[in-house]
């Protein structure tokens, strides 16, 4: 029997003393393998998982409560800390979000810059998936080469924006910065290096591996239907043979106009996810030597033009009186976009990122919602987890691919 | 005389507004017919109270009792198998209302649809789990930040509060900064509700300073041993940069760079 006091309170889901030959054990929040902060109360026959709950919340910052009270421009640098191992991806489905609802388009060279950020930053999340999920499952060398590779990566970004994991590298309508001189070589070399050591490296390493293949092949199988009806999106979608990428089918910035594939595995298991996962990064090297091109073919305007809601260029803030008055309102009252609601969803590498907005014509959003694909995997944990084996179970949470930072937001 | 705050909803506001400005809308369009939302809205029939196109997506207006049929309907005869999400708004200051809306995908079309439905202040609202599993997660959101009550949920429960949280988070009337409950939320629970007085509220307050602390403060250009008292003021100390020394281990010399590689 629990003796509860003020240090030790009553555990209402743990049950020590048990009639049935179960075990309840706590996995997290503060487990390796984790994830970040994802509490598992996992109920155990023997080694089968018979219950599982997935307690969340442990790193909750309340981000949809403060973008109510923060103004369009000053909420996206929070959109970082969302996926924050992939912030372009956050920062570029806000600032979509906001500008469907001012009705504005980015200008050509933002939109190759933006399309070669999020590429690039899908590059760096995949890496990292790679990475920790074969660090998980016990494949040590896979984690020193990848993480290798997604410094270069971060290299990149750091050259572009300043910042190497929270970029904001990505203004409501358009980019801050033109691309600095050489940076297109050094990505273009950056994609060969890449594409070798994909093929060299960790394919060599994990593709065809007995035990690799032991330990993912029918683990954590999702069929179509379960995959849909619990919200997966992405590779947790693809991997269970739905063909389904936004870049694809409701296309946004210049992926209409890109020539590439989307990689679709019917095995419905950890191994096709990892598979799919591999082969997006191909693609997305493929995308990004389209983009190399197009860059120089386009004029030199980054940011759109809106003066009711962006502020216009430095040059005519110093030089015109006008530019000055209203670059002073957007920055001491912020933007006021129109009363409406808007739904924008964007293919994020985890899966359907989309920020719902409610404006009611102020400076601060009535309210933001962010759909993050984490929290939905997350939900699937509860019910996958079940009848698996507890060696598992890191594999499972391992291929979901799930950040803390915007399953708790 | 003190400013007045309206309590209904404690959000930040614009400071200042035009008192002539008038917020455009973003535009309503009709469904027009013979396109996949007209199939849509013809399927509902009548329990679609109001139907328009915003911005490229159909928005349902229904009937907050016939959100389980009308999934139902949307599900199984006009393809729509995933809810995306499904969350609150907070009008309970301008209409004692909540709304309620539930986003949803329809994968072979490439069509998105959200269901709007309005709710009182207190009403409860039927769980679409049966129909679609993500809902589990996301109405035990809606109902942790909102705390609305959803019937035949299979396991309501608050998801990313503490159990034993008071208040709910998104609501238009909660602060920012959390109300007195959140402040003293840890002190209450290990320590009892009398150390309130013992521990102060200043120390409740994250972003206090204590200007002679130096225990956990700093000054650049006036560090001072730890712990040290500084009630009479002290000494400045002349701020030492380090020279940044770049070597290029790639080669046998070491040889020093002038820029970062």
């Amino acid at each position: 029997m629990q003796q509860p006091n003020k240090l030790t309170p009553f555990f209402e889901n743990l049950n020590f003393e048990r009639d049935d030959n179960t075990m309840v054990i706590n996995f997290g929040p503060q487990h390796p393998s984790a994830h970040g902060q994802l509490r598992l109360v996992l109920e155990l026959d023997g080694e089968q998982v018979v219950k599982a709950y997935p307690d969340i919340g442990y790193l909750h910052r309340g981000i949809e409560k403060m973008a109510e009270n923060m103004t369009y421009n000053e909420f996206l640098p929070t959109t970082d800390r969302l996926d924050y191992i992939a912030s372009t991806s956050n920062n570029y489905a806000y600032a979509l979000a906001v500008e469907k609802l001012l009705g504005i388009e980015a200008p050509r060279r933002a939109q190759v810059i933006r399309t070669m950020l999020l590429e690039l930053n899908r590059i760096i999340s995949h890496l990292f998936f790679i990475a920790t999920h074969a660090l998980d499952v016990g494949a040590m060398s896979v984690f020193l080469y990848a993480f290798r590779e997604r410094e270069y990566a971060m290299d990149l970004m750091e050259d572009y924006c300043g910042a190497r994991l929270t970029h904001s590298a990505v203004r409501i309508g358009g980019v801050p910065l033109d691309l600095p001189a050489g940076w297109t070589e050094k990505l273009a070399s950056f994609c060969s290096k890449v594409e070798y050591e994909l093929e060299h490296t960790y394919n060599a390493l994990l593709q065809e591996n007995r035990i690799w293949k032991m330990r993912l092949e029918n683990v954590g199988v999702i069929s179509a239907e379960d995959a849909l009806s619990w919200g997966c999106t992405g590779p947790m979608l693809r991997g269970s043979g739905v063909n389904w990428d936004i870049r694809k089918e409701e296309p946004y910035e210049l992926y209409g106009e890109l020539d590439f594939d989307i990689p679709v595995s019917d095995r419905c298991d950890s191994y096709g996810r990892y598979r799919l996962y591999m082969e997006e990064m191909t693609q997305s090297i493929r995308i990004l030597r389209q983009l190399i091109p197009m860059y120089s073919k386009t004029e030199p305007q980054l940011m759109a033009h809106a003066p009711q809601y962006i502020s216009a260029p430095k040059e005519e803030i110093m030089t015109q009186n006008y530019a000055l008055m209203q670059h002073f309102v957007l920055v001491t009252q912020g933007m006021r976009p129109p009363k409406g609601e808007v739904y924008v969803p964007t293919e994020s590498p985890k899966g359907e990122l989309g920020f719902y907005i409610k404006s009611e014509g102020e400076p601060y959003a009535y309210r933001l919602k962010c759909r993050a694909p984490s929290f939905f995997h997350t939900g699937l944990l509860q019910e996958i987890l079940v009848g698996t084996y507890i060696a598992d179970v890191v594999t499972i949470i391992g291929t979901t691919n799930i950040v803390f930072g915007e399953v708790d937001r | 005389m003190r400013k007045y705050t309206p309590k209904d909803n404690v959000q930040k506001k614009a400071y200042y507004t035009d008192r002539f400005w008038v917020a455009p809308r973003v535009p309503r369009e009709k469904v027009e017919a013979g396109s996949h939302f007209a199939a849509v809205v013809d399927a509902l029939g009548k329990l679609a109270k109001e139907s328009y196109i915003e911005i490229g997506q159909l928005v349902v207006h229904i009937d907050p009792t016939q959100n389980v049929e009308v999934m139902r309907i949307l599900k199984e005869s006009c393809g729509y198998t995933q809810c995306s999400e499904q969350s609150a708004v907070d009008y309970l200051a301008q209409d004692g209302e909540f709304e309620l809306f539930y986003q949803l995908l329809n994968i072979t079309e490439a069509k998105r649809v959200r269901v709007h439905c309005r709710i009182k202040e207190g009403e409860s609202i039927e769980s679409i789990t049966p129909l679609f599993k993500s809902a589990n997660f996301a109405e035990r959101e809606m109902f942790d930040m909102f705390g609305i009550y959803v019937n035949n949920h299979p396991f309501l429960k608050r998801i990313i509060m503490p159990d034993d949280w008071e208040g709910h988070p998104l609501l238009k009337t909660y602060p920012l900064q959390g109300d007195e409950f959140a402040s003293w939320y840890e002190v209450d629970k290990i320590f009892g509700k009398e150390y309130r007085d013992v521990i102060g509220p200043e120390n409740r307050d994250p972003s206090r300073i204590d200007r002679y602390d130096t225990k956990r403060f700093s000054r650049v250009g006036y560090e001072v041993p730890f712990g040290a008292d500084i009630s009479e003021g002290e000494k400045e100390n002349p701020i030492e940069y380090s020279e940044t020394i770049l070597v290029d281990y790639t080669k046998d010399s070491g040889q020093q760079l002038d820029e970062r590689r």
